[in-house]
């Protein structure tokens, strides 16, 4: 299934701003983070559609996926 | 003396009056500093419902009894006075350097009362003050203010806090600023120094601030500064990208408010993003006095050049007014800078506009300037410039965009609350944050009780940001602790790696006191409260604590956020009752009793 992958700030440094990755049935938010070469304590943000996720969900065909890491402002 | 100077400076310019007061220290104590302690001046001194713009009205430059110590980010000083567009109490803040130039005058606030026949601006100097003709100042911009009053001091280490034309013509989003970039933004505050035809205080310092308990200051100081140095917002977010860094969390999130709120994502928001600015515009970091996270951008695109722009000024500018245009971004916030607007007001008022332009409400026979149309990059820029002048259709832009709507009859398009305009986030997918948004003292303020941490960027921890559940404990909570750190004199960035005992122990080595953090808390409940009171006194009612119609009415219509609106008639009730306040949303006499202002 293809999935599209959305990163932001530190994390385009050597990857990419946005991208279809494909994946295989079953594949986690985990799978995709270690394919980037992402630890899970840098991802702060990971949202799934524009919702909350944890990298224990499930991927589905056609889901965009935005990857940041932590952050703050005002 | 620790901590606090002890001393405040009182100005009247009406009869040239100059006087060095002693602080009561118990009282200071009471509300903390800063926002607090001038709030406090303040209601005791003027009458609420007077006129802002009215020379009875007073405007206190107050500084916090950390400003100035060796503690980190803790360049900050408040700017408290009635707000000319709100109606409310307006205590603005802003960084930089002249709050800690301030503290090492020799002074903890400086209060301005009356009118000066002619222009005019103060000039002190380690402990000593003095009122000086200003009139070959009057309409000039604030970077060549800034630098020829340092120049005509003698010495380059001088600070200058200013109006721009902005202040000199009255205009309801006058900032004061100082440091050239550096504003007390919100609520028209530059507006009640031009209306005393005060242009700008100047000052410079030499004095050595000492803490009570140097031995476990350093203590405290070394533990303080871990935390920093190891927290990924402070140490690795905020300084890489600065506030910018959030335009592509919000709008992924779909909370990102488009054209004036009519949509809540915005396509092309990677083009006017945090990464953009770094890649294409950044020149280098600014740190505010003291501080070890230096998120301030210094931007440059062509010969326009300066520090900014901030997250909200990028949002303002960008996705609300529909442009995707960076390089037209930066120049229009250096309009803002130079005639001393809040970038915030400044932007929104213009989307306001150009809804009203779209809809045929406002007439293109009336706009002597570029079309008020969504997208245009040419009408941001030039528009912000002719508002920061008062030239033609511009002057009605400076009255805001409440007074500009309700000319029309359509007040309902003004994204305000209190008529402060809202900032960059959408309430109807942030819940919690609506809630801040209608019962800020000051109105439609993001930061006084920042629920974006908690809701969207998961810190102190993550809470479902379209659930109701808490969100009143959270929204009073956090605008309590806000008012502390307010008030300390502290940068509320510090907040996202540090945590109310942090902030006591600071206070009580520097200070030399031994309270506990509910002590703080209950301090900034007091602070809060004294302001809601005052705003009651104003004739600002609890009907006022609410949101625009569209935001309460209309579903998002677009984007991951698609189909919420927000449930402020169900958090509201919630709110008053964690306040202790009656069901009207009147503070009770048991509370105030309690926190000791009946």
């Amino acid at each position: 299934m293809v999935v599209e992958v959305r990163l932001f700030a530190t994390f385009r440094k050597g990857r990419f701003k946005k991208r279809e990755m494909e994946f295989s049935e079953g594949s986690s938010l985990d799978d995709l983070l270690k394919r980037l070469k992402i630890s899970k304590k840098e991802a702060g943000l990971l949202l799934l559609n524009g919702q909350y996720a944890s990298w224990k969900d499930k991927l589905a065909a056609h889901d965009v996926v935005s990857i940041f890491p932590s952050l703050g402002g005002g | 003396m620790a901590g606090y100077c002890g001393k405040l400076l009182r100005i009247n310019l009406s009869s040239g009056e100059i006087k060095d007061e002693k602080l009561d220290l118990a009282m200071a104590k009471k509300f903390i500093g800063g926002r607090g302690l001038a709030t406090y001046l303040l209601s005791g001194e003027i009458d609420p419902g007077i006129d802002p713009l009215d020379s009875a009205n007073k405007i206190i430059f107050a500084t916090g009894p950390l400003t100035g110590s060796r503690a980190p980010a803790t360049g900050r000083h408040m700017v408290v006075t009635k707000s000319p567009l709100s109606g409310t109490v307006a205590s603005s803040n802003s960084g930089g350097f002249w709050g800690a130039e301030l503290k090492r005058a020799g002074f903890d606030l400086i209060v301005v009362e009356g009118k000066s026949e002619k222009p005019c601006y103060i000039f002190i100097k380690d402990g000593a003050a003095e009122i000086k003709d200003a009139e070959k100042y009057w309409g000039k911009l604030v970077s060549d203010i800034t630098e020829e009053l340092v120049e005509e001091s003698g010495d380059p280490k001088t600070r200058v806090l200013c109006i721009g034309p902005a202040g000199e013509k009255l205009s309801m989003l006058a900032a004061v600023m100082n440091d050239t970039y550096r504003a007390a933004g919100r609520s028209g505050v530059g507006a009640v120094m031009g209306s005393k035809n005060l242009k700008a205080i100047v000052v410079r310092g030499t004095g050595r601030l000492v803490p009570a308990e140097p031995e476990q200051c350093k203590q405290v100081l070394e533990k303080v500064r871990k935390k920093i140095k190891e927290n990924d917002v402070t140490a690795k977010g905020l300084p890489t990208y600065g506030t910018s860094v959030l335009v592509n969390v919000i709008n992924e999130l779909g909370i990102y408010p488009t054209n004036n709120f009519q949509k809540s994502h915005f396509g092309t928001a990677d083009k006017v993003s945090g990464e953009a600015l770094a890649e294409k515009y950044l020149v280098k970091n600014m740190a505010c006095y003291g501080c070890p996270i230096a998120c301030g951008r210094y931007s440059k695109v062509g010969d326009v050049e300066g520090e900014g722009p901030e997250y909200e000024t990028l949002w303002a500018y960008s996705a609300n007014c529909g442009v995707d245009d960076l390089a037209a971004v930066i120049k229009a916030n250096k309009w803002c800078n130079e005639y001393g607007l809040d970038t915030i007001s400044a932007g929104a008022t213009i989307a306001c506009a150009m809804e009203l332009y779209e809809k045929g409400i406002i007439k293109p026979d009336e706009v002597d300037g570029p079309p008020l149309e969504f997208g245009s990059s040419e009408a941001i820029v030039e528009w912000s410039r002719k508002m920061g002048a008062a030239e033609g259709f511009g002057a009605k832009l400076a009255l805001g965009s409440y007074r500009l709507a309700e000319e029309y009859g359509m007040a309902e398009l003004s994204m305000s609350v209190k008529k402060l305009e809202l900032p960059a986030y959408d309430p109807r997918g942030v819940q919690g944050h609506g809630l801040q948004y209608a019962t800020s003292n000051r109105g439609g303020c993001h930061v006084r009780g920042y629920m974006i941490s908690p809701e969207v960027l998961g810190l102190p921890e993550q809470l479902d940001r379209f659930s109701l559940e808490g969100k009143a404990l959270w929204v009073k909570t956090f605008q309590d602790l806000t008012a502390v750190i307010d008030s300390l004199g502290f940068c509320l960035f510090t907040s996202f790696a540090l945590g109310v005992e942090d902030y006591t122990d600071m206070f009580n080595a520097i200070v030399g006191e031994e309270w506990e953090p509910g002590r703080m808390l209950e301090a900034g409940e007091r602070i809060w409260n004294l302001e809601r009171m005052f705003n009651l006194k104003a004739g600002v009612r609890p009907e006022a604590d609410s949101l625009p119609k569209r935001l309460l009415e209309e579903p998002i219509s677009d984007g991951p956020s698609k189909g919420h609106v927000h449930h402020l008639a169900e958090l509201l009730p919630q709110y008053y009752k964690e306040r202790g306040w009656d069901e009207q949303g009147i503070p009770s006499g048991t509370r105030l009793s309690m926190l000791d202002i009946a």
